[in-house]
């Protein structure tokens, strides 16, 4: 005999499904106005292995010539963007669910477990409470990356009136780098994610679209 | 959050599949909802080179920033040993000559006009910093400027106004700025950059430095400020961009 049972707060997946595309639009009119000075590469000495971007990508994504309107879009994504993420930041805090997500002194090991689990390396599972160790700290992690991402873009936003800010990141040229990288992060991020929610299966994904999810009554009552 | 249950009056697998159901119906109604959203965004009316709602936004941001912004805030200076030569990046109201060493600007405050040499200008209190240009494109190059700050020209001169605007001589660039900005200590009138009288390119025989905004508001070759209660016209912001760009 199943059971329904609770697993997700309406607020966490209408904030969760919301940043899907608020993210993309911060993303994709952040990098029309990367385009306008692309300097970022990946290189080895003075060999280079990677620039961001081929010209494959800004045709493919329309990044080009558009800064006045990559710079309009951003400035105002930005507030749904923050303010969605201090619904949820609120609501996780007020609800005491921090209390499943928030890393604790056995987290990092059983993330090791984890990742030897996931990679095929080890046979002992995760364990089965609602978050396991890797994901509490991806999890917080990717909040603490949005926070990050509003810091550091504050930082070259206002790069005067709050210069002590820019100043303790390490200037205005490197202020932009670090937000850059963190955009990197969320696309690595979000293949990481998807890889193991689909290897999670559709229980686990359905719980993020209605709340629930189909469980055996003896693990409820476990 | 506790854990509940729904009451088990029916089947829980059916009952999920109805949520489920549910769920996508709602799910496709916002996502539906977002992008009729989006194309109604697309269809709006421009305001000057972007969407209206969009200028809109920027207008809001622009009060904030406006509220927020104190003088005594300044951009980080550097030594001058940090200074480079900064690129050559628009060259828009610099197609005639400059003007030779008698050059006059136009200053205009209140209805009252005067016409001011670059040579009297000179001989006011000197000022140098070394501040990083930025421009709108994502760059920056730290460059030491030297001249004489336009709140004591509008001291001087008593000129005064909400806002204040610039061209170049031929009228083919010109920008306007918000007095606070404008009167901000590190704006300057500047004639000389990195130790060298400045150069045609950078905007000779005078053009304006101020830190606290983008480097499009950064006019080089300056032929008039007038000081307006109204907002003045600004070349960039006509195609698109935020007409404060204040950092």
């Amino acid at each position: 005999m199943q059971v329904l049972k609770s697993k997700h707060a309406r607020v966490t997946r209408w904030s969760h499904w919301l940043n899907v595309p608020l993210l993309a639009g911060m993303i994709w009119s952040g990098l029309r106005i990367y385009w306008a000075n692309d300097v970022y590469e990946i290189a080895w000495g003075n060999h280079v292995l990677f620039h961001f971007f081929p010209d494959s990508f800004y045709d493919l994504l329309q990044l080009r010539h558009r800064l006045a309107a990559g710079m309009a879009w951003h400035f105002t994504l930005m507030w749904l963007f923050i303010l969605n993420g201090v619904i949820y930041v609120g609501y996780t805090i007020f609800s005491g669910e921090w209390r499943y997500l928030i890393p604790g002194r056995h987290t990092l090991r059983e993330a090791w477990q984890v990742l030897l689990h996931d990679l095929h390396l080890s046979r002992i599972a995760p364990p089965a409470r609602k978050f396991n160790g890797a994901q509490q700290i991806a999890y917080t992690g990717v909040v603490l990356m949005g926070l990050a991402s509003v810091v550091t873009g504050l930082a070259i936003y206002k790069p005067v009136q709050l210069a002590w800010l820019t100043y303790l990141l390490g200037g205005y040229p490197l202020a932009r780098l670090e937000h850059f990288v963190l955009t990197l992060g969320y696309v690595v991020f979000f293949l990481i994610h998807i890889t193991q929610v689909i290897r999670a299966g559709w229980n686990n994904f359905r719980a993020m679209i209605t709340g629930y999810e189909l469980t055996s009554k003896e693990a409820f009552h476990a | 959050m506790p854990e509940q249950t729904r009451p088990a009056a029916r089947d829980p697998v059916v009952q999920m599949r109805q949520m489920t159901r549910r769920s996508l119906f709602t799910g496709s109604i916002a996502a539906g909802a977002g992008m009729l959203g989006l194309t109604w965004l697309g269809a709006t009316a421009e305001d000057e080179g972007i969407p209206w709602p969009l200028r809109r936004v920027l207008t809001l941001n622009e009060g904030l920033a406006r509220a927020a912004f104190r003088q005594q805030s300044t951009a980080s200076e550097f030594a001058a040993q940090a200074a480079e030569e900064p690129r050559v990046n628009g060259s828009i109201g610099l197609d005639n000559p400059p003007p030779g060493t008698a050059a006059q600007i136009q200053v205009s405050s209140a209805g009252r006009e005067l016409r001011v040499g670059v040579d009297v200008l000179k001989r006011m209190t000197r000022v140098e910093h070394t501040t990083e240009l930025k421009c709108i494109e994502g760059w920056s190059t730290p460059v030491t400027w030297a001249g004489i700050r336009l709140r004591d020209v509008a001291e001087h001169f008593r000129l005064a106004g909400s806002y204040v605007a610039l061209e170049t001589p031929d009228r083919a660039y010109y920008v306007g700025l918000d007095a606070a900005s404008a009167l901000h200590p590190q704006t300057l009138l500047c004639f000389e950059m990195n130790g060298e009288p400045l150069s045609s390119d950078h905007g000779a025989p005078l053009r304006l430095v101020i830190p606290v905004k983008y480097g499009i508001k950064n006019l080089k070759r300056i032929g008039s400020i007038r000081f307006t209660e109204d907002r003045p016209a600004d070349y960039w912001a006509e195609r698109g961009y935020d007409w404060y760009a204040g950092l």
